[in-house]
């Protein structure tokens, strides 16, 4: 009778002692359907490779609120609030102090994903965020336009310019009122600062500044650049474009208003959809190249990284880990649409069955172009607001190329002062 | 006698006042007192608990011929010029408004509480919705107020009400009129009932005309009233954020003074900066609302 | 030519039901075209039309049940009701002794609690996040009350003193020459009398507090114990970008009806007919 009560006693303990081991991680989970499956999915895995448990919270989708409410979470330094985030491209210079390194637990990982996303999630030589999805600017274009007035998708800004002004003079003759040429997402914000890296990067005037730190703006390419679109507006691009957020501008290409667009790739799987005027009718390419011969598409997407107050490293390592492996991104392609970052994926053939439209990204995703938020880490508001701010002058005529880069390089300097921090 | 039951009163006054003036100063007077002090720091919001004294430099200060801080940000001041222009505008016609929906409110006739209701409805829709809402009927190309001008009044020009600068400041206008006329015309409404009608009856006996009655009746009697509604409704003018902010995002050219210290604390996680923006904000409106207040006593004197 | 009796009964009436027949459609096209669009699905979203052309009921089935709309709408009537409650009755005191009490500093008091109301809600957010986690309210509804009592109280204090104010003495000093304590005297005398102010601020307090966004996001983490305005925010269509136009109009509109079924219970206690008689009297 002894002899089993202490062996349940000691059951009982070990019982107790397992629980008192087992930590609940905090883990965001997206909020776009077929994130609760996605997430059910990561949490049977979890569970059952380590023996804590799993949590969600959600965070609100627009990217401000989102930072604003991290940003609070972290200066109480509430360990409890969320262990693993999704974290915005540019934030992973900017919240560098509060990210856990992750260099040795995820280094080796490097050659699996695209290099791009890669060197932006290292800040200083640390890795601080592992690529999670994709996103990068597009151009989209009207295939059967293309081919009633016989031409090809524009290879250079020139082409676009005169494809897009002789297609929306006919199609206007022919009774299309509203016909636009190009549209683009004009607003300030930091979408305008997307879409004018890659006009500059395009004209060879540089990412606005360089992996080193220097402001590289002031240069005669980058005022070309910002003059050439400055033409567009009121000819090929409605004046109002410079209200246009993602989903704005979509709506013009969507109603089949607009000849071409820039936007990320969500647009196109929308723009096939069941009750889509454009079914079929929608074409996809590398952004145009400049005078030189270089296409520049900014890189977007999603990073995981940790909480650095995380309580439970290993636990959080291990659940990154599991997020981030082929099954992961194959099962965040099917319930949410996401497009994977590991470039084996993009020749998987069951991958590219269930999702044609990736090979229409692939060659795109791999030549993205960074915005240099890693490399001005906690100032990069600064730089981008500097950025849109100045490129919205010169898009609404206050200002035109050559005043508006030399203000912009003064700009960029102020806020840089002696060096990054 | 009656001195010592005035004594009773007063102390009695002070024991009613207390639980409102105690949750004031526990709850608010923490954050506000935290924000008078960061102005004179130089902290960041990722880390508040570190930081230097730098006196006024967030708010002026001048080293090697460069100059500092809010008060020389030509950012600031486009910011106040936006916001007093907003504050004026927006008050103006929401006053002029919402008295004529009051005068209206106040009349007996039938179907009179589904009006009331409707009145209200602007008000009830939570801000984020009809921020949003409004963003899309003033889209250039398929927005509802575009489409409206054309169809009534032949008016093709697509304008971008988002877009220009000047015009996305009447469009912020025009939803916060939508908005917020509601506030002003209950207020007032409220105003209106306090007034006996037998006043209207002798006035009208003697052969007042409307106007005449609402001049010399209606004005002087809801001033206390109006007054009260009007240093609300310019205080949270004066504060204006989120409309501007979900209409036109991050442009200089149209920002208030609001999201001025909200893009320096939030964005840029100054909170120096952006509580110096705060406290200035504060004094500004402290500024104004003494003024109505000082208006307010005149009117009160007078009628005495 | 002097217009006779019907005429000018007639033109007044013009003058009223046409004035009425404007304010209506001003106010609630914008809601009108928010329950249209609620209606319609994918495509049509993008482009203007006043009629419903088919009726979608799956926006709300979505917003609903994918969203969970109805928890947040329970939070919210909670965390609004509360709110309300404690505000007025901290008020009515407090306005009490501002209006009707000679003492020293009241003049610097209604100044002081103005004064809470003039800051920029961003200022006070962080402030009021480090007291909510030190008071141990951090993800609760409690924090909510709280920061929303404490906000909307200048408002309220300055109203209910306002209208106290315009309240004739002589009603007061009847009561005092039958005997009534001071208590009584708010209860009986002033409570009844100023029942318009009260249902006014009432009504826009309680509005307030339903709509209230930045507080509500950053105090509570929980999608269990979310308020509306925040639940609303969280919908998101397939990507970051995708605004799911949708759902978010048709919770929009389940959220809007609640305020609309109060003030459409409350309204005729906005226009009470209760002030001539007493005054009269």
């Amino acid at each position: 009778m002894k002899k089993l009560t202490l062996s349940l006693i000691t059951l009982a303990l070990a019982g107790v002692s397992n629980a008192a081991f087992a930590d609940t991680l905090r883990m965001e989970c997206p909020i776009s359907p077929g994130g609760k499956e996605y997430c059910n999915y990561v949490k049977d895995r979890f569970e059952k490779q380590t023996s804590n448990k799993l949590e969600f919270i959600e965070f609100p989708a627009a990217s401000d609120e989102k930072l604003a409410l991290l940003q609070q979470l972290f200066a109480a330094k509430d360990e409890k609030a969320v262990d693993l985030f999704q974290s915005d491209t540019i934030w992973v210079g900017l919240l560098d102090k509060q990210t856990l390194d992750l260099t040795d637990a995820v280094g080796d990982m490097k050659g699996d994903f695209f290099p791009g996303p890669w060197a932006n999630d290292t800040v200083n030589g640390k890795v601080k965020a592992v690529p999670a999805y994709l996103d990068t600017g597009v151009l989209y274009y009207r295939k059967d336009l293309l081919e009633k007035y016989n031409e090809q998708p524009p290879k250079t800004w020139e082409d676009l310019t005169r494809i897009a002004t002789k297609i929306q003079e006919e199609e206007r003759k022919a009774g299309h009122k509203n016909f636009w040429g190009m549209i683009f997402q004009g607003k300030s914000y930091e979408g305008l600062t997307c879409n004018a890296l890659e006009w500059i990067d395009s004209y060879g005037g540089g990412t606005f500044i360089d992996e080193k730190g220097n402001v590289t703006i002031n240069n005669p390419k980058a005022a070309a650049a910002l003059d050439m679109v400055a033409g567009w507006m009121g000819k090929i691009t409605p004046k109002g474009a410079l209200g246009y957020k993602e989903e704005e501008s979509r709506a013009v290409f969507q109603n089949g208003d607009a000849l071409f667009m820039r936007n990320w790739p969500y647009a196109y799987l929308l723009s096939q959809g069941a009750d889509s005027p454009l079914k079929g009718k929608v074409g996809v390419a590398p952004l145009p190249a400049g005078p030189e011969g270089k296409s520049a598409n900014a890189l977007g997407g999603w990073q995981w990284s940790i909480n650095a107050n995380t309580k439970n490293k290993d636990a959080a390592i291990a659940l990154l880990k599991i997020l981030t492996d082929a099954d992961s991104q194959k099962m965040q392609l099917k319930y949410l649409g996401f497009a994977p970052t590991r470039s084996a994926l993009y020749e998987d053939k069951a991958v590219l069955e269930a999702a044609p439209h990736l090979t229409l990204f692939k060659e795109i995703f791999a030549n993205a172009v960074p915005r240099p938020a890693t490399a001005t880490k906690s100032q990069y508001p600064r730089v981008s607001n500097a950025i849109f701010n100045v490129t919205f002058k010169v898009l609404n005529g206050s200002s035109d190329g050559k005043t508006a880069v030399a203000d912009l390089q003064k700009r960029l300097e102020r806020v840089k002062g002696k060096d990054w921090h | 006698m009656a001195r010592s039951y005035q004594q009773r009163r007063r102390r009695i006054a002070w024991i009613l006042v207390a639980p409102a003036l105690l949750l004031l100063a526990l709850a608010a007077g923490w954050p506000l007192v935290r924000t008078f002090f960061f102005s004179f720091t130089n902290a960041m919001l990722d880390n508040p608990s570190e930081y230097q004294m730098v006196g006024l430099a967030n708010y002026y200060a001048t080293h090697d011929g460069d100059s500092s801080g809010v008060l020389v940000d030509p950012l600031w001041w486009q910011a106040v010029g936006n916001t007093l222009w907003f504050t004026v505008v927006s008050v103006g016609i929401e006053l002029f408004l919402g008295m004529l929906l009051a005068l209206l409110m106040n009349q007996n006739f039938r179907g009179q509480g589904l009006v009331r209701t409707a009145i209200l409805v602007p008000w009830a829709i939570p801000t984020i919705v009809s921020a949003k809402m409004w963003g899309w009927m003033f889209h250039d190309q398929y927005g509802v107020v575009n489409d409206l001008l054309e169809k009534i009044f032949g008016y093709q020009a697509h304008l971008a009400w988002i877009a220009e600068p000047s015009l996305s400041m009447w469009a912020v206008v025009i939803a916060d009129v939508w908005k917020t006329t509601p506030f002003m015309a209950l207020m007032l409404l409220a105003a209106l009932q306090l007034i006996p009608n037998d006043l209207y009856e002798a006035a009208r006996v003697d052969g007042a005309s409307a106007w005449q009655r609402f001049k010399r009746i209606t004005l002087p009697l809801i001033m206390p009233a109006m007054i009260v509604a009007l240093i609300f409704r310019v205080m949270d003018a004066m504060r204006i954020f989120d409309l501007i902010f979900v209409l036109t995002s991050n442009s200089e050219a149209t920002m208030s003074i609001s999201g001025y210290a909200r893009e320096q604390i939030i964005s840029y996680q100054d909170m120096g900066m952006g509580s110096a923006a705060s406290v200035l904000v504060f004094m500004m409106v402290a500024g104004i609302a003494a003024c109505f207040i000082r208006v307010s006593r005149l009117n009160e004197k007078e009628k005495r | 030519m002097k217009t006779t009796r019907r005429q000018r009964k007639f033109a007044h009436n013009l003058v009223i039901y046409g004035g009425a027949t404007c304010a209506v459609l001003f106010c609630v096209f914008p809601f009108y075209y928010a329950i249209l669009t609620s209606l319609r699905t994918g495509q049509e979203l993008f482009l203007p039309a006043y009629f419903p052309s088919g009726y979608h009921w799956s926006n709300y089935v979505t917003a609903l049940v994918a969203n969970g709309i109805a928890r947040s709408l329970l939070n919210s009537v909670l965390v609004a009701t509360i709110t309300v409650g404690i505000c007025l009755l901290v008020s009515i005191t407090a306005s009490f002794a501002l209006a009707r009490v000679q003492f020293r500093g009241r003049k610097f008091l209604l100044f002081t609690i103005l004064c809470v109301s003039m800051f920029p809600q961003v200022a006070v957010l962080t402030g009021m996040f480090e007291l909510v986690r030190f008071l141990g309210l951090y993800d609760s509804l409690g924090a909510l009350v709280l920061s929303y009592t404490t906000f909307s109280l200048p408002f309220t204090v300055w109203v209910l003193t306002t209208f106290m104010k315009s309240i004739p003495v002589e009603l007061e000093e009847a009561a005092i020459v039958d005997g009534a304590k001071t208590w009584t005297i708010i209860r009986r005398v002033f409570a009844p009398i100023l029942a318009p102010a009260l249902v006014t601020t009432g009504l826009l307090a309680f509005i307030g507090a339903w709509n209230e966004f930045m507080f509500a996001l950053t105090f509570i983490i929980s999608s269990d114990k979310r308020t509306v305005p925040v639940a609303i925010s969280m919908f998101s269509g397939a990507s970051t970008f995708e605004l799911p136009w949708g759902s978010i109009m048709a919770a929009s509109v389940m959220v809007t009806l609640p305020i609309i079924v109060l003030v459409l219970i409350f309204q005729k206690r906005i226009v009470s007919g209760l002030t001539s008689g007493a005054i009269k009297g």
